[in-house]
Order: C-alpha cells, then sequence, then structure tokens
C-alpha cells in the first residue's frame, strides 16, 4: 500500500482512502482530505518531519506517522 | 427581548478582527465551563440589545477537540438568534465546509465572506449572488482587516434574527445517503426540536457517541438507525463519517465550480508560499527563528542601546518605583502623621513587593506586542513547523518553543503565551515546566552566589541554564507517562496560514490584555502576600513581648524559618544558615529578586544592597559551601515560581487541581535534585558524609531514571477531552 507519507516533494497525488480511527481521522478529513482530492506535497520540515501539503487551496502540516494513514494512487 | 448572534469561524479567518470591531470596547472575556477555551461576549455597537457571542475557531462541528465540543453545545443548547459565519475569501473551499454545518442546524445564518481585497487583488472572483443561492442563505463581503461591511453583515444578522428568516437548506446530500438521512429524521421526529433535526439526523448516521448519549434513544431505535446506516455504508463502500464528509467537500466543490474563478493556476507560488520559501527553508530555517527570537528578547529583554523593555523596566524601577512614588507616597504619610506601623506596611510591605513586580510591565508590554505580531502575520504556526520533531520527544508541541523563550525573560508572559497551543496535553505540560526556565528575576541568586562562593565563574550561569532546560526535557519525559497527560501524541494536522500584514487594533489590544492581567496580578496577589509577608518580617517576639521588632533575626518570619528549617537538613541546609535560607527561599514566592534583598536583611546589611549583594558575599562565603550553595540555588531556581506566575499557572490550567499539581511537582522535583546534588555531591568535596541519607539520594535518583525510562504504559490509549 503506497501512502502519502511516501509521496515525494512535488509530488501530486490522489488520495483513495482513509486508514487509522478516531479523532485523528476525523480531524484529517474536515481539514479537507477525503477520497479523490488531489495533494501537492510542498515540503519536508527542517528537521525531517513534518510534512507541507497543499489541499484544496491552502497549506496543512502533518506529521509523517500521520500521512501513513493516507493511501494514495 | 435581547438577541443572540454567534459570531462563528474556522480559526485564521479574522474573526478576532471582526469581533472587536463589532463590538469595540464593550467585550467580557471569560472561560466556557470547564474548559481552559477562552470565552469573548460583547455587544453590537450602536445596538444595545445585542449581543455577539464569539465561538473558538474550529473547523469542523466534530466531537472531538474542547473548542468543537463548547460551539457544538452553545449553539445546539443555547438557541442563538442568528449565526454570523466569517469564512476566508482566499480559502473559501475548507472555509465553506463548516458552513455547510452551520446551516444544518437551522438557524438563521448570515455568511461574511472576509479579506475580499485579498480576492481582489488576486485577480480572483467570487460571485455572491450564486454563492447566496447554493447555500440558501445571505452572503456578503467584508474586509475586517480594512472595516469594510463588518457592520453591514452584523446588522444583516440582527434583521435575519428578528423576522426568524431561514433560508432553504441546501442539498448537500444525495442517493442512498440522503434516503439514510430522511429515514433517521422520520425516526427521531418529535423527540428532537424540529429546526435541529437535519443536524441531530447527521450526527445519528455519523454515530456520534455523544449525541446518542444526550437524545437517550431505546435500543430498538438504535438498532433499527443503525441497520439504515450499515445499509448505505455497503451500497457506498466506505464508513458512515466518511461518506458525509466526503459528501460535505463533493456539494462544496460544485458550488465552488459555479461562484468562484481562481486566477492563479493551482498549485502556483502565492506571496505567501515564497516568503515560506526561505522561513521554512530546509537550512535557513533554524537560524532565521533563532535570529527573529535573539531580535525579540534583546529587544524586549536585553542591555542594547535598542532595547525598550529594559529600559523602560530599569527607569520603572530606578526612578519611578526608586525615587518618585517612595518620594510622593513617603512624603504623603510623613504630612498625614500615620503611625510607624502603617508607614512601615505603606514603604516595606506594600511599595516593595507591589513595585518590583510592577516594575516588569514594560517588559511584559513590549514582550507581549512582538509576540502578538508574530502570532498575528502567521509566524507562529511555522515555528510549530520546524520545531515540532524536537519538541514531541518530550510530550510537548512545536508550539511549546516560544512560552519556554519566553520565560527567559519572565515566566508569566511565558505561561500565558501557552494559550497558543491547542492540544490540551501538550498545553498542560508546557505550564508545568516552563517555570524551571531561569527568568530574570533568578539571575541575581544566580550572581549572588557565582560571586561570593564560585569566584564570579561563567560556568554557575551556563550550568544554571542548563539545569533549567535539562529540567524542562527531564520532566516532559517524565509526565506524559502519567496517566491524566499519558496517550497517543495528540494530532499534529496543522494549517500554515497566509501570511498577512499584522492588524494594529489586534496587536495592540492583546498586548493590552496581557499587560493587564499581569498588573491586576500584581495588585491582587502580590500585593496581598506582601503585606503578609511583611507583618511576618516586622513582628515578632523579643523578651517574650509581642511587638514590632528591628531585628529581623527575632522576627516572626525568623521563628518560622526556625521552625521548618529542617525540612531542608537533607539539602545540606544546617546550622545557622539553615533558617536563613528556609526565610530567603519562602520571600522568594514573592519575587525571585527578593531572596537577594532578603539575605541582605538578615545578614544585617543596612545600606543599599546592589543588585547581586556583592557586600554580602563574604557572609555568605562564610556561611555556604560550595556544594550547599549550589543545592540552595538550584531548589530556589526550580521550585515553585513567584505568586505572579503562579496565578498565571492557575488562569491557564483554569484548575485548582492541576494548579496544585504543577506546583507540588516542581517543589517535589527541585528536592529531589538538591538532595542528589548535595548529598552525592558533597561525598566528593567533604561536604557531606555517608549515612542514611546518601542511600536515599541514591534510591531518589534510581528513581528519577526509572521514571523517564520506564515504558509508558498508555502510550496507545486515545487522548481524553476533559469536556
Amino acid at each position: 500500500m503506497k501512502t502519502l507519507k511516501d509521496a515525494k516533494i512535488g509530488q501530486t497525488v490522489t488520495v483513495i482512502k482513509l486508514h487509522g480511527e478516531g479523532a485523528v481521522r476525523r480531524r484529517i478529513m474536515d481539514m479537507g482530505i477525503t477520497k479523490r482530492v488531489e495533494i501537492f506535497v510542498r515540503k519536508v520540515a527542517p528537521l525531517g518531519d513534518p510534512i507541507e501539503i497543499n489541499v484544496r487551496g491552502y497549506e496543512l502540516s502533518l506529521r509523517k506517522a500521520d500521512a501513513e494513514m493516507i493511501e494514495i494512487a | 427581548m435581547g438577541i443572540k448572534i454567534a459570531l462563528a469561524g474556522n480559526p485564521n479567518c479574522g474573526k478576532t478582527s471582526l469581533f472587536n470591531i463589532l463590538t469595540g470596547s464593550n467585550q467580557y472575556v471569560g472561560n466556557w465551563p470547564g474548559v481552559t477555551v477562552e470565552k469573548k461576549e460583547g455587544t453590537l455597537k450602536g445596538h444595545d440589545d445585542v449581543i455577539i457571542q464569539d465561538l473558538p475557531g474550529i473547523y469542523s462541528l466534530s466531537p472531538y477537540s474542547p473548542e468543537e465540543v463548547v460551539t457544538r453545545r452553545y449553539l445546539v443548547t443555547e438557541h442563538p438568534d442568528a449565526i454570523l459565519n466569517i469564512i476566508d475569501g482566499t480559502n473559501i473551499e475548507r472555509n465553506l465546509y463548516l458552513t455547510t454545518q452551520l446551516i444544518e442546524l437551522g438557524h438563521p445564518v448570515v455568511v461574511a465572506v472576509n479579506m475580499i481585497d485579498l480576492v481582489r487583488k488576486n485577480g480572483d472572483t467570487i460571485d455572491l449572488q450564486k454563492l447566496s443561492k447554493a447555500l440558501g442563505c445571505t452572503c456578503l463581503e467584508i474586509s475586517a482587516l480594512k472595516s469594510l461591511g463588518c457592520q453591514e453583515a452584523a446588522e444583516k444578522a440582527v434583521e435575519l434574527a428578528r423576522n426568524h428568516t431561514h433560508g432553504e437548506m441546501p442539498h448537500v446530500f444525495n442517493g442512498s445517503v440522503e434516503h439514510a438521512l430522511a429515514h433517521i429524521e422520520e425516526s427521531i421526529e418529535g423527540k428532537v426540536p424540529q429546526n435541529y433535526l437535519r443536524w441531530y439526523a447527521i450526527k445519528l448516521f455519523e454515530r456520534d457517541q455523544r449525541v446518542r448519549g444526550e437524545l437517550k434513544l431505546d435500543s430498538d431505535l438504535i438498532s433499527h438507525l443503525e441497520k439504515h446506516i450499515v445499509d448505505c455504508e455497503t451500497e457506498m463502500d466506505d464508513d458512515a463519517e466518511s461518506i458525509i464528509a466526503d459528501q460535505r467537500y463533493t456539494y462544496i466543490g460544485n458550488v465552488i465550480d459555479r461562484a468562484v474563478v481562481k486566477k492563479a493556476p493551482k498549485y502556483s507560488l502565492t506571496l505567501s508560499d515564497k516568503i515560506d520559501r526561505i522561513v521554512t527553508h530546509r537550512i535557513l530555517a533554524l537560524p532565521i527563528f533563532a535570529g527573529i527570537m535573539f531580535l525579540m528578547y534583546a529587544i524586549a529583554m536585553g542591555s542594547f542601546p535598542f532595547s525598550i523593555g529594559t529600559i523602560c523596566t530599569d527607569w520603572a524601577n530606578d526612578v519611578l518605583f526608586g525615587q518618585w512614588i517612595p518620594n510622593l507616597l513617603g512624603g504623603l504619610l510623613t504630612s498625614l502623621h500615620v503611625s510607624p506601623w502603617l508607614y512601615g506596611l505603606v514603604m516595606d510591605g506594600i511599595l516593595a513587593g507591589v513595585g518590583s513586580v510592577l516594575g516588569f510591565v514594560p517588559q511584559i508590554l513590549v514582550l507581549s506586542f512582538l509576540l502578538s505580531i508574530l502570532e498575528d502575520v502567521g509566524y507562529m504556526s511555522r515555528v510549530a513547523f520546524i520545531m515540532d520533531r524536537i519538541l514531541r520527544k518530550f510530550g510537548l508541541s512545536g508550539k511549546s518553543i516560544i512560552p519556554m523563550l519566553v520565560a527567559t525573560g519572565c515566566g508569566v508572559p511565558g505561561i500565558l503565551a501557552s494559550r497558543t497551543i491547542e492540544q490540551d496535553r501538550d498545553r498542560k505540560i508546557t505550564v508545568m515546566t516552563t517555570g524551571f526556565i531561569p527568568c530574570g528575576a533568578k539571575m541575581p541568586i544566580i550572581g549572588l552566589f557565582a560571586g561570593a562562593v564560585f569566584g564570579n565563574s561563567p560556568l554557575v550561569a551556563t550550568s544554571a541554564f542548563f539545569i533549567g532546560v535539562g529540567a524542562v526535557v527531564i520532566s516532559g519525559v517524565i509526565l506524559k507517562k502519567f496517566k491524566a497527560l499519558a496517550g497517543k501524541p495528540a494530532p499534529f494536522v496543522m494549517e500554515l496560514p497566509t501570511y498577512h500584514l499584522p492588524s494594529a487594533r489586534n496587536v495592540l489590544r492583546s498586548t493590552g490584555e496581557r499587560g493587564w492581567d499581569f498588573v491586576k496580578r500584581a495588585l491582587t496577589i502580590v500585593l496581598l502576600s506582601s503585606m503578609v509577608l511583611w507583618f511576618l518580617q516586622s513582628y515578632g517576639f523579643e523578651n517574650g513581648v509581642f511587638q514590632a521588632v528591628q531585628d529581623n533575626n527575632t522576627s516572626l518570619l525568623a521563628d518560622l524559618g526556625k521552625a521548618i528549617a529542617w525540612l531542608y537538613y537533607p539539602l545540606g541546609w544546617m546550622g545557622d544558615m539553615a533558617w536563613k535560607a528556609t526565610v530567603a527561599t519562602f520571600t522568594g514566592l514573592i519575587a525571585k529578586e527578593q531572596v537577594v534583598m532578603t539575605f541582605g536583611t538578615l545578614y544585617h546589611y543596612a545600606g543599599e544592597l546592589s543588585e547581586e549583594g556583592s557586600e554580602i558575599w563574604a557572609m555568605i562565603a562564610a556561611d555556604f559551601g560550595p556544594v550547599r550553595a549550589y543545592s540552595f540555588m538550584i531548589f530556589n531556581l526550580l521550585c515553585a515560581p513567584c505568586f505572579a506566575a503562579i496565578g498565571a499557572i492557575r488562569r491557564e490550567m483554569n484548575s485548582g487541581n492541576w494548579t496544585l499539581a504543577t506546583i507540588g511537582y516542581m517543589c517535589g522535583f527541585a528536592y529531589a535534585i538538591s538532595l542528589i546534588v548535595y548529598q552525592i555531591g558533597g561525598l566528593f568535596t567533604g561536604e557531606a558524609s555517608f549515612g542514611v541519607l546518601t542511600v536515599i539520594a541514591v534510591a531518589v535518583l534510581a528513581g528519577l531514571v526509572y521514571l523517564v525510562v520506564r515504558k509508558n504504559r498508555y502510550a496507545d490509549e486515545p487522548v481524553k477531552i476533559g469536556v
């Protein structure tokens, strides 16, 4: 399974499914990461984590541990 | 009958600016019951009967964060007459996600599309008529930064509230989802207020535990509903929560396709992105952060020609509270011929205590001002972004770095700065550990012992700093394993808002609030404690008679010190210095710089004492061996902070028990470290000899190591939300 964690900087990916459960998962969905949405991977923080992505026209940062819950094509 | 209008919107959408514009100075600030979420309300300018209730900035009405829960509860139980929903026009897609949920509550809604000036500048267009039609509610454009259209938007909300005008609910859901929702609505009709029918149906579809508990539906009905939900989930091949979020965003996507035209191509670099290319650059980010922090610290606390904060504080301490007010007040009291005890109480008790705390106000104001700017501009979330990796390991969040840095100047604004940390647990651990950082007022203590006992070695100050930072790191690791603070790290899914110019109104207001908070505390808790301490210091039994005493050594405070000095015996505080050290530690609670002044009085030094007390170094050196001096210094650096900081902890924890736990933890930790330093360190210098206490010290050290390395048993438990 390929997740957002594996995506390279500068890549545009499409979300297939969200894994995990509870508050974190819901938060990720509320922030606009849902099925079929396009995500552009902008950059990685200076210390290697978290990452910054562009989704639905705004910038969002999330930890790699959370990005691992997002399955991409 | 008054009208209540709820102001709701995402974080960073300009809600605070709008609230300030609409209410001016008619604001009341408090806390939502049971949580440390700030509650603000005010009356609308020009309408004394209209109350604007500012709701916390949230992204959704999910049941998870305290902010979301208090907002939901307010909207459903307090029945506002209308909702004024402010949305960021430059980030309309995600902002409308909350809007669709607010509309479902069945209250009249006005949508204020903010930052319309920026939207136009970007060359984008938003067709408000199409937007209004699609959402079934009035949409207006405003610019909170430029105060355009704000009053009109509020007036519109008032009008809708007076007429109870509801729009037609938009058709957000379709297919089998709408089918299931309609079924649920049918089943619960009559059990919930009619206008909330859709809201409750959606929440039940999402299997929202809070709503299920609240409605107390019987199990037959729940299993009946469950069948509809499961059918729908099977058909859509997804879970209920995802289905709802998915259809919501799909609906918004369609609305935007019709009503919004963006000029710039997708993923192109905005000005904000270009700034971030440098500010969060892989190599440059950390040096830039260090530079900004240094500059902020230098302006507020440093000793440079441009250090406005220090210049004003020095002036306040030396001139205002050093000469003007004492002369004025002294002259006044003398001319009134007040009795000597009252003169002493006012001049030596109140003025000395309150003055020494109020002297810090300029530094606090300058620091708060600079911090507010960084917050308003949007830099704080970048700090969290670049620092998160390190701080997460200690149970802290990326945002904890700000309180810690500010605390090197003064712990009070440091602790108050923890407000910007959203996650409850991260914020609690930050508040509990920020007081360990050596603040400006602890510097004289370090200076006193460095000069008296350690030949002015710069290593003393350096080691004090590392002990402070070490205490934060070790405590973070220890605390995050306790059940009340344990659990999976809170999700770090954080928006990096577009940079924008700071609003003078917001910055000045927030600076004023923080400064006033500090002054209030000086005038209440510090005032009271200074009076008590003055009494204890000035009265005592001499020759068996209770009277005012000249000699501090016979004061009640000295008696008290002598009575409890044994507590500190294991730390090496013994002999004649023990009670003096004990008394100094207690006076340090008023303000840490009082420690040096207290030693001055206790060692009968009559003249004006310099800040680091160089006049009494010889006497201190005679009483304190190096290890004993170090043990005293560490205890005073790490134990309970001053009253002003304790007040700040109380305010940020919003709970008496958590405040007690914090103070208790800090004192216990300080005691443990001092014990280890004296008993084990003393063995090497010969100040302490091997005995029972050595064994205890080794056991305490082992205990600390255990607390640090033990397995986190609650690591996988979801973080509890205290609502």
